[in-house]
């Protein structure tokens, strides 16, 4: 759920500016405050900030307003057009050499910033891709940070090159790749020691690493919940020994994820992927622009129709967006879009990529969706009949009585359950009323349509 | 002789220099502020809130300190920006003002569980915990709750080697409730003064994940009732306002009584320990400044100001 706090302050903020006719530059003013105040308290860097402020107060006063927008949504438009910009605009993709030669990638960043657990993540996702990965255990400090890559490693199916906590890690990085060389593996990942970058010996280590392995892409591996000091960190790392790209982690947690937005401006090279979770493919494509309607309320669609397609299959999906769409589906559909939803991470996780759902909603439906609730929840529908699960409305008194005897749950769970179902169906139909929306990414339901 | 001067230097010198980069921060831009303004004004203010900003003291404490210099200088009519410095001090001091802090776990049997989000510095916390308890001639064993992640228990077994306390480790991927509840038995049986758990790190949105804490605890507090309970949250430093979120859901799952601050070397700023004194009132125990076993702290607010301001201790 990151920035959901970000973009309930910031519909707030618009809030008050969608309800007026014509925009004043005092207006301008207030809302820009707002939008700062609600950059800062996310963590935006300070001197970010300002110059961000600063060029939207620029383009908002002088600005003609667009035809059909009212004024408030043009500041919306030009503030969303902003931080697209700044969060670097286009999708970037890690740019591997072919196959036949070898690709050495470094990770790097300060002490739990979640490098160790990148690197398999990385490495099982360039293995799906048909890449041979190698593991190389740089981190010859933290006490058994050898041992959790090998572990990770192994989970992940990939091999993990260590000469134990005694080896220079300069050492140990040529000659992984020398053992890549003789042995086929064409993408070799070195883990490094966590370092800040003040410690100017452990940053000339890195340096060192460059040197004498032929490093193509070095990759800053940084904490989405970092303070004001996320600048400080990449433009350090940047200089000394040079950052081509950036791997966010935790962004499954509630942060506000400012630190993504100092990041990008400090060191001005692409976020790649962003950590979302425990799992070894809970790495996922960073979309800056998706990113930037997602602090704007926006949601974030495109993540979810994606996610759907890498877990339901073609056929699947198309029946399930038609009935989304219809809001015709009974319990039966309830139920596959229950384990549909489990493949998909769970319904929280879907709910936090959709937009117009406030994180106020989102604590309220929290209760009804942990995993336990969700087998319970499987039991009572399986203790339906046929005509009862497509025809949700029969449910009667005895009815209910019988399910929950069958289930073996009380009466009351079962009622919780219907409405909760009722809920859903309603939520599903909003949902599908927006999807209908004009455009392939216009539409954002009735009161709030913005033509990009 | 010379050895133990330096060790009796110890605490403040030591503070001093694991927060120098932390002062060049945040005082030198009041340096800045103080001497290059001829007057009180609103770009005056203006820079001060912005210098508190970018030391990660966030907006709210920020406000409320920024409310309480101007009430300040307005009523004692000062005029020289020099004068603000000394104001400005108190001020943030009154912001950081909690009940006293108490280290009362030390004197009694007691648990201490140290929890926090995924890669703050729990189990290297632990570790120099078990160092500075046992400097103090207790009896410390620490239990390996995190069963989750990778190597961490072995992590921990370096410690406790490193530390020369006993350990208690589950299998990877095993119930941390039931490593927790071995240990409370053997630190029984073995009569031990502090019992030291090291958990799993978790993000404080997971549920589950929380649900699994309130477990814990139901654990200790039934096999070991007698035992004083201290629960500390572990924050990384670097972390900018989502610290205070996290404070905030640890606190609802459990009954959060103290806060180890890591990473304060180097450039972290370690302003938000100010906001979270100030809008939270848990105290702020201990710091962690560097990555030696003997670089966890306890932490005391004014010595943090003074070593923040430079204010000499004599």
């Amino acid at each position: 759920m990151a920035f959901e706090s970000l973009t309930e302050k910031l519909q707030n903020v618009f809030k008050n500016l969608r309800g007026k006719g014509r925009l004043t530059e005092a207006d301008v003013k207030t809302a820009l405050r707002e939008v700062k105040l609600a950059l800062l308290e996310a963590d935006v860097s300070y001197k970010v900030v300002r110059q961000f402020t600063k060029s939207v107060q620029e383009k908002a006063v002088g600005a003609d307003v667009m035809n059909g927008l009212n004024p408030g949504q043009m500041v919306i438009k030009i503030v969303n057009d902003e931080l697209v910009t700044l969060m670097g605009g286009e999708t970037a993709e890690l740019e591997l050499k072919s196959t036949s030669q070898l690709t050495v990638i470094m990770m790097m960043g300060l002490q739990g910033a979640g490098k160790t657990t990148t690197c398999a993540k990385l490495a099982a996702r360039l293995r799906s891709k048909g890449r041979t990965v190698l593991l190389a255990a740089c981190d010859v400090y933290r006490p058994a940070a050898i041992r959790q890559l090998e572990i990770n490693g192994e989970k992940a199916g990939v091999e993990v090159f260590t000469l134990g906590d005694k080896a220079d890690p300069v050492d140990i990085a040529s000659q992984a790749a020398d053992y890549c060389k003789k042995n086929g593996f064409n993408v070799l990942i070195l883990d490094t020691a966590g370092r800040l970058q003040i410690d100017e010996n452990m940053m000339e280590e890195l340096v060192r690493i460059k040197d004498s392995t032929p490093v193509d892409i070095s990759l800053l591996v940084a904490d989405a919940m970092t303070g004001q000091d996320a600048v400080n960190v990449s433009e350090s790392f940047n200089e000394k020994v040079g950052i081509d790209g950036v791997i966010l982690t935790k962004l499954d947690g509630d942060t506000r994820g400012g630190a993504a937005l100092s990041i990008r401006a400090a060191c001005g090279r692409p976020i790649y992927y962003a950590g979302m979770g425990e799992k070894f493919t809970d790495l996922e494509q960073f979309h800056p622009d998706r990113m930037a309607s997602r602090i704007l309320g926006m949601g974030d669609v495109m993540s979810l129709i994606e996610k759907a397609q890498e877990s339901i299959d073609e056929e699947q999906a198309r029946k399930m967006e038609q009935k989304l769409k219809k809001a015709s589906f009974g319990f039966d559909d309830y139920l596959d879009s229950l384990n549909q939803m489990r493949k998909m991470g769970g319904m929280q996780k879907v709910l936090s990529m959709m937009p117009n759902v406030s994180p106020a909603q989102m604590q309220q439906l929290e209760g009804s969706v942990d995993e336990k609730q969700m087998n319970r929840t499987e039991a009572i529908i399986l203790s339906m009949t046929a005509q009862e699960r497509a025809n949700p409305d029969i449910l009667n008194v005895s009815r209910k009585q019988r399910i929950a005897r069958g289930a073996g749950v009380d009466i009351r769970e079962v009622n919780q359950l219907v409405k909760q179902f009722m809920e859903a169906r309603k939520f599903m139909k909003q949902y599908g009323g927006m999807m209908k929306g004009k455009g392939k990414r216009g539409g954002f339901g009735g009161k709030f349509r913005l033509p990009f | 002789m010379a050895e133990q001067q330096e060790k009796k230097k110890g605490f403040f010198s030591r503070l001093v220099s694991g927060l120098s980069k932390t002062r060049d921060n945040i005082v030198a831009g009041f340096d800045n502020i103080f001497t290059g303004y001829a007057s009180i004004d609103d770009d005056f203010y203006d820079e001060i809130e912005e210098t508190l900003i970018m030391g990660d003291i966030g907006i709210t404490a920020t406000e409320s300190i920024m409310q309480d210099l101007k009430q300040k200088v307005r009523d004692q009519r000062i005029r020289d920006p020099q004068k603000c410095k000394q104001l400005l001090i108190d001020s943030i001091r009154d912001e950081m003002k909690v009940c006293d802090t108490d280290y009362e776990f030390e004197r009694r049997k007691s648990v201490v569980l140290v929890v926090g989000v995924n890669g703050v510095g729990k189990t290297t916390s632990v570790g120099k915990l078990a160092g500075l308890l046992k400097d103090e001639g207790k009896k410390v064993m620490l239990a390996a709750a995190d069963t989750f992640r990778a190597a961490a228990a072995e992590q921990l077994q370096e410690w406790a080697d490193r530390a020369g306390v006993d350990i208690i480790r589950g299998q990877e991927g095993s119930d941390p409730g039931s490593v927790v509840y071995d240990a409370i038995t053997a630190a029984k049986a073995r009569n031990v003064d502090v019992l030291l758990c090291d958990t799993a790190g978790r993000l404080h949105n997971k549920k589950n994940l929380m649900n699994e804490l309130s477990k814990i605890n139901r654990i200790i507090d039934r096999e070991y009732p007698e035992a004083y309970k201290e629960t500390l949250v572990v924050l990384d430093g670097t972390t900018g306002q989502n610290a205070l979120s996290q404070a905030k859901e640890f606190r609802e799952v459990t009954d959060v009584t103290g806060i180890i601050l890591t990473k304060l070397d180097g450039t972290a700023k370690g302003g938000i320990a100010v906001a979270i004194h100030s809008q939270l009132g848990i105290p702020v125990k201990y710091i962690g400044v560097g990555e030696q076993i003997d670089d966890l702290q306890k932490f005391n607010a004014d010595d943090f100001i003074n070593a923040l301001f430079d204010v000499s201790e004599s």
